[in-house]
């Protein structure tokens, strides 16, 4: 037990005044981000990340500031989803299926409630299995070696590619270019310089906030401005009180445990994510609880299923961020850049070195997500008036807040342009349908990915075969294949079909 | 025909890659792998997954109009104009003017874009300045 008086630390760690106040605040501004379409979770977090850094905030608060944030965006993607049928992030999608149908029977407030208790259900049984979850995956992980790990960062890549993806050859694409992007600047064995163009900032690469708040938060304000639909809220649906009947949560109970269980394993997959989770959840409850054909047509099941799922996938896209460093989806993949950055990196370590900070974080989701039940559904009134604020007002703050906050970190002009070319790249990726996940997480792991390659093959003396020396890194190897091929030989059952409706591109990746 | 031009540009993104990375020079010291392998790499994924789209393309993406086109290439012009002079002329003007065109070209009335893009510049400028104490291009006069 004891990751049980590790948890025990961690709270004695995560109720201090401040800490309290940040998760609070991360909570509001999460389930803001969450509610307000066009503004996921990624994009959400990364804006958010210069402002953890202006207050000088250590390692752990940022953390629980952040992850609190994004926890409460899976809680309010629901609201938009619910009142108005349009997600408001893309975890979210699947509870405009059933929610939106409820609220037009008159139920918003039903709809509201319940969903509300399947994120509270799904989030609090996820962070659960990631305290038990996270120190056995470093038990494994501290026998990891170089070759283990390139193996590793190899099998992030092809689940990602082959699960979460549409088109396993973009997904490719996207993982080159961005690990062609982390090869900017001095290697760091040798010391030579790299594809910079004998431009010296480049010498220190390319910076993850960077290219991130431009990959994310300006290529969504161009996509804004192409289509121009700026600010058609539909009508605007009523609702009295926001309870839900004792009936109807006892009969989502099953729903909801069933939701979990898939949301969490589909969150701990490296490069599913919280989408992913939503979609097998409804998908699976629907298959099994259809036998009236009510679903789509606004029953209480299926606004639970996905709800549960997607915040359980939240909590379960932590373990492999947390105890590996390989992050587990787009928001995760954000939450890295900003350790990376602070120079703290994930892993077994971190479990060893500094376990203030993963059970401090651990310990505040606890209590974030008390905080988050307490706004979704008393308070969920507060939310809505921010659906009012249509995007052509919304757009403009996104794109000055992402300029305030690089400037802030840098001061640098240049940096500022290497952002808009990143929105630019980012647009035109995004309209050709690949996808941005893996490019971050190129950018991201790339230069861990050759130090581990090159540390194996100096440890052989340049012989390939360490690589495939061990019978973790076969394992590893396997998994990696077979999670990339898999879906294409069988299994377009695995792969989210999102029906094609203009908003839904906008909604970005979880 | 999009996702043509898009394997033509990864192939020439690949081919660039790997002629760039042969031309990094080695310093004295060495691994056995060496800075240029793993770009290389890279620049053969990149080039094998090029061929897919190119020969096998998906169909085509939904692109603006003209008029779509345009509007991005402003908001561009916009955003590279806020990067320059935004050290020279100071955060509150230049912010204010830069979310006043965006707004504008969002599609709002041109009154509501002048007081939306004020509003975002002083709001920025007092919770991000005053309050939490971000150091905010300086212009001439101070803000």
């Amino acid at each position: 037990m004891d990751a049980l008086s590790a948890l025990a630390d961690g709270f004695a760690v995560a109720i201090t005044a401040q800490n309290l106040f940040l998760a609070l605040i991360g909570c509001f501004l999460g389930t803001i981000i969450g509610a307000l379409p066009g503004l996921g979770p990624a994009n959400g977090v990364a804006i958010l990340i210069p402002l953890a850094f202006t207050l000088g905030l250590p390692a752990t608060p940022a953390l629980i500031l952040l992850s609190s944030v994004y926890y409460g965006a899976m809680y309010g993607g629901r609201i938009s989803s619910i009142l108005l049928n349009i997600p408001g992030d893309e975890p979210a999608l699947m509870t405009t299926l059933d929610g939106y149908p409820m609220a037009r029977k008159g139920l918003a407030g039903e709809a509201l409630a319940l969903s509300g208790i399947a994120s509270f259900f799904g989030a609090f049984f996820a962070t659960w299995g990631l305290v038990f979850l996270a120190p056995l995956l470093v038990q494994v992980a501290l026998l990891f070696g170089p070759a283990e790990y390139f193996a590793l960062y190899t099998m992030a890549f092809a689940t990602l590619g082959g699960v979460a993806s549409k088109n396993q050859a973009k997904s490719a694409i996207a993982a080159a270019i961005g690990l062609g992007i982390a090869m900017i600047g001095v290697d760091h064995q040798t010391g030579v310089p790299r594809l910079t163009f004998g431009i010296v900032e480049f010498y220190d690469g390319v910076s993850f906030l960077v290219a991130i708040v431009g990959l994310f938060a300006i290529s969504e304000v161009f996509l804004f401005l192409e289509g121009h639909s700026a600010g058609t809220l539909g009508e605007k649906v009523t609702f009295g009180r926001i309870t839900a009947p004792l009936a109807m949560i006892r009969q989502s109970l099953a729903a909801m445990s069933r939701s979990t269980v898939l949301g969490f394993l589909a969150g701990v997959l490296p490069g599913a994510g919280a989408s992913l989770g939503s979609f097998i959840a409804y998908t699976m409850e629907k298959r099994i609880s259809n036998k009236e054909n009510t679903f789509g047509h606004g029953d209480p099941r299926g606004v639970a299923a996905p709800e549960a799922g997607n915040n359980a996938a939240a909590g379960g896209a932590l373990v492999p961020m947390l105890a590996l460093g390989v992050p587990g989806s787009g928001t995760t993949a954000v939450l890295l850049a900003m350790l990376l950055t602070l120079n703290i990196t994930p892993g077994p370590l971190l479990f060893q070195s500094n376990p203030d900070v993963v059970w401090g974080l651990i310990a505040a989701l606890f209590i974030a997500n008390f905080m988050l039940l307490a706004m979704n559904i008393p308070l969920v009134s507060l939310f809505v008036w921010v659906l009012m604020v249509p995007p052509r007002f919304l757009m403009p703050a996104v794109a000055m807040i992402s300029f305030v906050g690089i400037y802030g970190i840098s001061g640098s002009t240049f940096d500022l342009m290497v952002m808009i070319a990143f929105g630019v790249g980012g647009y035109f990726l995004r309209k050709l349908d690949v996808p941005l996940v893996p490019v971050i997480l190129g950018v991201l792991l790339g230069n861990e990915m050759e130090k581990n390659l090159r540390r194996a093959l100096t440890i052989s003396d340049g012989d390939p075969a360490i690589l495939w020396g061990s019978w973790l890194a076969i394992a590893i190897w396997t998994i990696a294949i077979v999670g990339f091929v898999a879906p294409i030989v069988f299994g377009r059952f695995v792969r989210p079909r999102i029906p094609r409706t203009p908003r839904v591109e906008r909604a970005d990746t979880d | 025909m999009s996702d043509r031009l898009l394997g033509v540009v990864c192939l020439a993104l690949a081919g660039f890659l790997i002629w760039r990375s042969t031309l990094v020079e080695l310093s004295f010291i060495v691994d056995p792998l060496g800075p240029k392998a793993f770009p290389i790499i890279i620049g053969g994924v990149l080039g094998v997954a090029g061929l897919y789209p190119l020969l096998k393309p998906d169909p085509r993406p939904a692109w603006p109009g003209a008029r779509g086109f345009v509007e991005i290439a402003i908001a561009i012009v916009v955003m590279v104009a806020y990067a320059w002079l935004l050290p020279e002329l100071g955060f509150v003007l230049v912010t204010a003017v830069a979310a006043s065109i965006l707004a504008w070209r969002l599609g709002s009335n041109p009154v509501y874009a002048i007081v939306a893009g004020v509003s975002i510049a002083i709001a920025i400028y007092v919770i991000f300045h005053l309050i939490l104490g971000l150091s905010l291009a300086r212009g001439p006069w101070g803000f």
